[in-house]
């Protein structure tokens, strides 16, 4: 029981499978329904496909555990509609400061431009992020969850995946098409199906602890290395909702967790760092290792790995849950046009190539964090101080400083759905680029987003200076894939007037789209569901138009 | 002038983030260190700095630079 946090209990209902003697058949089963499998359950639901959704507990998250939401995965919630619920409750941050010793070194702004709608991060305890995500798979027609299930076996299959589930009254069989596993670290599953996943685990222990009081820190991510209050460690700290606050104390490998967790432990060590007087009280504490690791695939046939369950990171960086939001993001639009049988199911395997990558690349920039954070050796631990002593007078020396590289989408440049830039573009929307923001408005003046107006469908953006001067052919031109079997809606994006044959125009009225995807007249780019660039071209021509959405598809594979 | 800004970089290889190519630097400087002896360790330092001062070669960057080491120290 939390001061502040009542968790909810989700009704268990008995199965009617129980009850039947041959197996029923469903197209998806998603197994685990934290934020990951959730996100994944919901984006296809969405998409009008049943879902059964199935996990062991009947609550959310015990402990604040994930906390850090980035501004990609704000952006993704926003398109699955739970964005501005965690917006709303969280507590938005840009600024992140560094202190060695009792100086501060570094600071970072995750979002240094302006006109973007989300902010680099929302600091938010999991179970709110849960309890909305439930909320929104309730209402969601064709979406049906079940709690206290506990999938037990699973047999892959080429024509459909067989598992076995038990329930507090019985075991049941079940059929599916597709198997989301979004079980965990742990991966009940994927231990099951006996799949490896390779890393490395770090020797070190840390200590969170999440603390009630009322302290008027400004809301930023402060990260000490050796500060006097914890000599010779590091420590981490995070403002959440309702006055909770997250502190991460580095204990070192020889420390003892279950000591450790003891408040008579961990009430000094926190006294130490706040100063006697001020109040508070400990909500929860939990003392954590890590690995860094990852599946060597992500999709096994029809089983499909995310989240956690498919790789881990060290949680300096917020590259956990917010990596696993993206999975479902780059998933499940592949899954839907594979389920229409408008792609064939190889399009999975580039779910595979792009999330291992961006895997690969949250591995890589977590590690380098905890190569920082705990130096091996004395090597590094001598280079490490001559970074941060350096760090005060040099601005070279800032950048090296590494408590956290936090989350950030990757570009998928090798992906093998992008089309190569025929012409020169500046900026850094390539293809594989995840889009940038920017603020729009409607002819009428209504403001909108470009974030807000893109996804769940494949688009073209068509840049013109002024709407009204696009001839009749060209606008009609644009509107050729709407009935087409992967249709590619037309976005006319302008600084003034509206396009002809009815296709939606926005104007870019801060200048920033034009400025970001460095836009002329005639340019035009093919956004994928997921808000990736897929290819990009100066001037407007249909068949490239055509081959750039086979190739993001797979269609010219088959 | 002893050049103190950020200036990782290299010419053929696309970052999208400025931490990166540091990042990239510094990797390479403690997988260099890893396993070895203090002692070791110690040379590694110096004969880096011996063939990065020669490669620098002005020595008015050099006395800048030997100044600004041994600054708060």
């Amino acid at each position: 029981m939390l001061a502040t946090y009542q968790y909810p209990k989700f009704p268990y209902l008995r199965p009617t499978e129980l009850d039947l003697a041959q197996p029923r058949h469903v197209p998806v089963v998603v197994v685990g329904a934290g934020p990951v499998g959730m996100c994944a359950a919901l984006d296809l639901a969405q998409k009008g496909k049943p879902v059964l959704l199935v996990d062991e507990d009947d609550t959310v998250s015990v402990g604040s555990r994930g906390v850090c939401y980035a501004k990609r995965a704000l952006e993704i919630l926003d398109r699955l509609g739970v964005g501005e619920r965690v917006v709303q409750k969280g507590v938005s941050w840009n600024i992140g400061r560094t202190f060695y010793r009792n100086d501060e070194v570094f600071s970072f702004n995750l979002v240094p431009e302006p006109d973007h709608h989300r902010p680099g991060m929302v600091n938010l305890q999991q179970y709110y992020l849960e309890e909305y995500l439930v909320d929104a798979c309730r209402r969601t027609p064709g979406l049906e969850m079940r709690w206290k299930n506990r999938v037990i076996a699973v047999t892959p299959g080429e024509e459909q995946v067989a598992l076995r589930i038990e329930t507090p009254d019985g075991a049941y069989s079940l059929t599916c098409d597709w198997l989301i596993v979004a079980d965990g670290a742990r991966s009940p599953i994927r231990h099951m199906l006996g799949l490896d996943i390779e890393g490395k685990i770090f020797l070190d222990r840390f200590l969170i602890a999440d603390v009630v009081m009322k302290a008027d820190f400004p809301a930023e991510r402060w990260f000490w290395f050796d500060p006097p209050f914890h000599p010779g460690q590091s420590v981490l700290l995070h403002k959440q909702a309702d006055n909770v606050w997250r502190i991460d104390f580095q204990l070192g490998w020889d420390a003892d967790p279950e000591v450790e967790k003891r408040p008579e432990r961990v009430i000094p060590r926190i006294r130490a760092m706040l100063g006697d007087e001020r109040e508070f009280e400990l909500e929860w504490v939990s003392v954590y290792t890590f690995q860094c690791r990852r599946m060597n695939r992500f999709n096994h046939g029809r089983v499909l790995f995310v989240g956690d369950a498919a790789h881990q990171v060290s949680p300096f960086g917020a590259r956990g849950a917010n990596s696993g939001i993206q999975d479902t993001d780059n998933l499940i639009w592949k899954l839907n046009l594979v389920m229409e049988g408008k792609a064939p199911a190889t399009l999975l395997d580039s779910y595979s190539a792009e999330r291992t990558y961006a895997a690969d690349e949250n591995i890589l920039n977590s590690t380098r964090s905890t190569d920082f954070i705990t130096p091996k050796g004395s090597g590094s631990r001598i280079l490490r101080q001559a970074v941060l002593t350096l760090a005060r007078r040099h601005p070279f020396a800032r950048k090296l400083v590494n408590s956290g590289r936090l989350s950030v989408p990757s570009f998928y440049v090798d992906s093998p759905l992008n089309t190569p830039d025929t012409a020169p573009f500046s900026g850094r929307m390539v293809p594989g680029a995840p889009m940038d923001d920017a603020p729009l408005a409607t002819p009428d003046g209504t403001s909108t987003w470009l974030l807000q107006v893109t996804g769940n469908r494949f688009q073209l953006l068509y840049y013109a200076d002024d709407a009204a001067s696009i001839p009749e052919a060209t606008a009609t031109a644009l509107t050729q894939w709407a009935i087409a079997p992967v249709p590619i809606e037309p976005l006319v994006i302008t600084q003034r007037a509206t396009a002809p044959a009815g296709i939606a125009t926005y104007h870019d009225v801060k200048g920033r789209v034009r400025e970001r995807y460095d836009l002329t007249p005639g340019s035009c780019y093919l956004i994928r569901p997921d808000q990736h660039v897929a290819a990009r071209w100066r001037h407007f021509d249909a068949e490239a138009v055509s081959q750039a959405l086979a190739r993001a598809t797979f269609r010219d594979r088959w | 002038m002893l050049n103190t800004e950020y200036h990782f970089h290299h010419p053929e290889k696309r970052y999208f983030y400025d931490y990166s190519p540091g990042d990239d630097f510094y990797a390479m400087l403690i997988e260099a260190h890893r396993d070895l002896s203090d002692e070791a360790s110690a040379l590694l330092n110096a004969r880096l700095v011996l063939l990065l001062a020669n490669h620098i070669g002005d020595l008015r960057v050099l006395r800048e630079a030997i100044a600004a080491a041994k600054t708060d120290l």
